[in-house]
């Protein structure tokens, strides 16, 4: 079983964490992964950077362009991954944009994630329709997970068929807007929680943007399985470095 | 083989819409109605008695005597450039403003370059009483100054564009996030061919009033409907679009594309797309786009700043792929010098960007016995600092 499954039949809510790779220094990919599985966080989301991140706001934005000016590359990435499962148990995600995984080539791609031991991908501008009719038998071939996002403007319907052919979880976008647009989470958002959770999928939801304290963290999982934290952690990690990732672990999970 | 669109939103295997899912809605809800929206007969009446009224369409087929007694052949210059804000971009913001009130908008962005869609923008939505937003990379806003102050003038209000390269891909980059951010009451005016499905197409469409004309103007010129080419210059490929439209399935015309060869095609700052692109993803379309090995999206350069585009519209991939289109690429120096001689010859100072198709001559020889339409897609009062500082007039 992937150990995204694994991780997601678990009784607990879990705590995923997203980090762009080659930031804030070329060689911290390893050292992030490992600090963040210590520290007790359950999954991780590898960012591979991207140009020109359109679904992004300022804070990932900006630690891709350090990232790309590091000089990171898809294969600087695989090379620095190779290893990663000798010290690494908990389920790996790399999400980034579709672009440079069609430059590699999907199916190299797939295979080499295989290899490293990668669970699943998030690309956010891969469309649903396109990775059903294209891309998911190769995906199913190396046993990579891909999550889908859906939004409180998703319809229903949409959210049926995203549902159908997801085989892990749903990336639950908190509001209509850009990582790291906004804090704090209203009734609006509650509800649609709530509205989500009660359509019974067969895909547990994760929550992600917005979620930046153990307040938004605790708020997002009332309805669903688990939340992602991406700006909130990398201005973090700008701030206070590696050895403290510990520390923000606990503050959002108030252990 | 057919060079329109498909019912997936694909030329060939161009196009599409590869986007987030935050943007989906908005962009789904295009894609059912615009077809719709735009055959309705109050929408066409609406569209046409603004391009009459407003912008002064039909726009000139002008027969050039002197341009064509000098390369030998039958120049015609679609005058592109008279068109109310001096370029054909109006032709698509007005388009594009109906569909917009059509469909409950009340806020509308747009990103621009050298600020010609932006003012093109600007000047619609204070026809309609509209919100308007215009996202301009920083460091086109301090080159670009006259444009900067017609959208302020205009009611705009012009947004900067901090992020990556600070130019035209950013500007269009922070367009797209505000989008993501405000999905229920605003429409994003795309400029050029780009973007997701329906954005290409609909864009094509609204342009294509210029082959339309072209086709009756030609029979009054000359008896025929049907030049030997058509020559349009291509950034994102708007104006080439709208000129190829009508002719793209009919073989005996010739579609001649220029892009913007920059200090030259291989000199490491060219926007040269055809030439030094390949096949990858650029603001939601499958196209073909200047990138690393790696597929990360280079910043291009041109003297014109509506030539300055990393890709180039999914219609326009298909034409370059198939052989259905024959591509070329002016230098700065050989569009600089076109736009003097056409100055010169015919008393028409155009833009940098039109410059471009003009210097086809440097590309090609014509038959003595040829018809060339050329669009004239622009006029050169925005570039005239740009004309003193190269020519030192």
């Amino acid at each position: 079983m992937n150990r995204i499954n694994q991780k997601l039949n678990q009784d607990k809510k879990l705590l995923s964490i997203y980090f762009t790779a080659g930031y804030p220094n070329i060689d911290d990919t390893i050292s992030i992964i490992q600090n963040l599985e210590q520290s007790g966080v359950d999954m991780i989301e590898i960012g591979l950077p991207f140009s020109d991140p359109l679904a992004d706001g300022p804070t990932i934005q900006a630690s891709s362009t350090a990232a790309l000016k590091n000089g990171m590359t898809t294969e600087k990435l695989f090379e620095q991954l190779k290893d990663i499962r000798k010290s690494v148990s908990i389920p790996l995600i790399i999400m980034g944009y579709f672009n440079p995984v069609l430059q590699y080539g999907v199916e190299a791609f797939c295979k080499k994630c295989q290899e490293i031991g990668i669970d699943g991908l998030i690309l956010p501008d891969l469309p649903a329709d396109v990775y059903d009719e294209e891309y998911k038998a190769i995906f199913e071939k190396y046993g990579l997970i891909n999550v889908f996002l859906i939004t409180p403007q998703t319809s229903e319907e949409r959210i049926r068929y995203i549902d159908s052919i997801s085989n892990g979880f749903i990336y639950m976008v908190s509001s209509a807007s850009t990582t790291g647009a906004q804090s704090g989470f209203g009734e609006e958002q509650t509800n649609y929680f709530e509205r989500i959770s009660k359509m019974n999928l067969k895909n547990p939801q994760i929550v992600g943007f917005g979620i930046s304290n153990n307040e938004t963290f605790t708020q997002a999982t009332k309805f669903t399985k688990g939340a992602i934290i991406g700006s909130a952690f990398i201005k973090y990690l700008t701030a206070n470095g590696i050895s403290n990732i510990d520390k923000f672990t606990k503050t959002i999970l108030k252990k | 083989m057919s060079y329109n669109i498909n019912t997936k939103g694909y030329y060939g295997e161009f196009g599409g819409a590869f986007i987030p899912e935050m943007l989906y809605p908005n962009v789904e809800e295009l894609r059912q109605n615009y077809l719709k929206v735009m055959a309705e007969p109050s929408f066409q009446e609406e569209f046409h008695q603004l391009l009459k009224d407003y912008v002064g369409r039909p726009s000139p087929l002008y027969f050039a005597k002197r341009l064509s007694e000098k390369y030998n052949t039958k120049v015609y210059l679609k005058r592109e450039d008279l068109n109310h804000t001096g370029a054909h971009k109006v032709n698509n913001t007005i388009g594009q403003i109906l569909m917009a009130r059509r469909l409950g908008k009340t806020r509308i962005i747009a990103e621009t370059g050298a600020g010609q869609h932006g003012v093109a923008t600007a000047t619609v939505c204070a026809l309609m009483g509209l919100d308007c937003i215009v996202y301009m990379g920083e460091i086109d806003i301090a080159r670009q100054a006259p444009n900067v102050a017609r959208m302020k003038m205009l009611g705009a209000e012009v947004r900067p564009a901090l992020s990556g390269s600070r130019t035209l891909k950013d500007a269009t980059n922070e367009a797209i996030r505000d989008w993501i951010n405000n999905p229920v009451d605003t429409h994003y005016i795309i400029g050029s061919a780009i973007g997701p499905h329906p954005y290409p197409d609909m864009v094509t469409r609204f342009q294509s009033i210029i082959s339309e004309e072209i086709k009756w103007q030609l029979k009054e010129k000359e008896g025929q409907e049907n030049p030997d080419y058509v020559v349009a210059c291509i950034g994102g490929g708007s104006n080439a679009a709208g000129t190829y439209y009508h002719f793209l399935d009919d073989e005996s015309v010739g579609i001649i594309a220029i892009e913007a060869a920059g200090k030259g095609i291989h000199s490491g700052e060219s926007a040269a797309t055809s030439a030094l692109g390949k096949e990858g993803i650029i603001h939601g379309c499958k196209t073909l786009l200047m990138q690393t090995a790696d597929g990360q999206i280079t910043e291009p350069y041109s003297i014109s700043a509506g030539l300055d585009y990393p890709g180039v519209g999914p219609l326009h991939s298909h034409l370059y792929k198939s052989g259905r289109g024959e591509f070329y690429s002016a230098t700065d120096d050989e569009a600089m010098q076109a736009g003097l001689e056409l100055t010169k010859l015919e008393g028409i100072i155009p833009a940098i960007e039109s410059s471009h198709a003009l210097a086809v001559f440097k590309h090609k020889t014509f038959q003595p016995e040829d018809i060339v339409v050329i669009s004239l897609s622009g006029r050169g009062d925005k570039d005239l600092q740009n004309y003193i500082d190269y020519f030192k007039l």
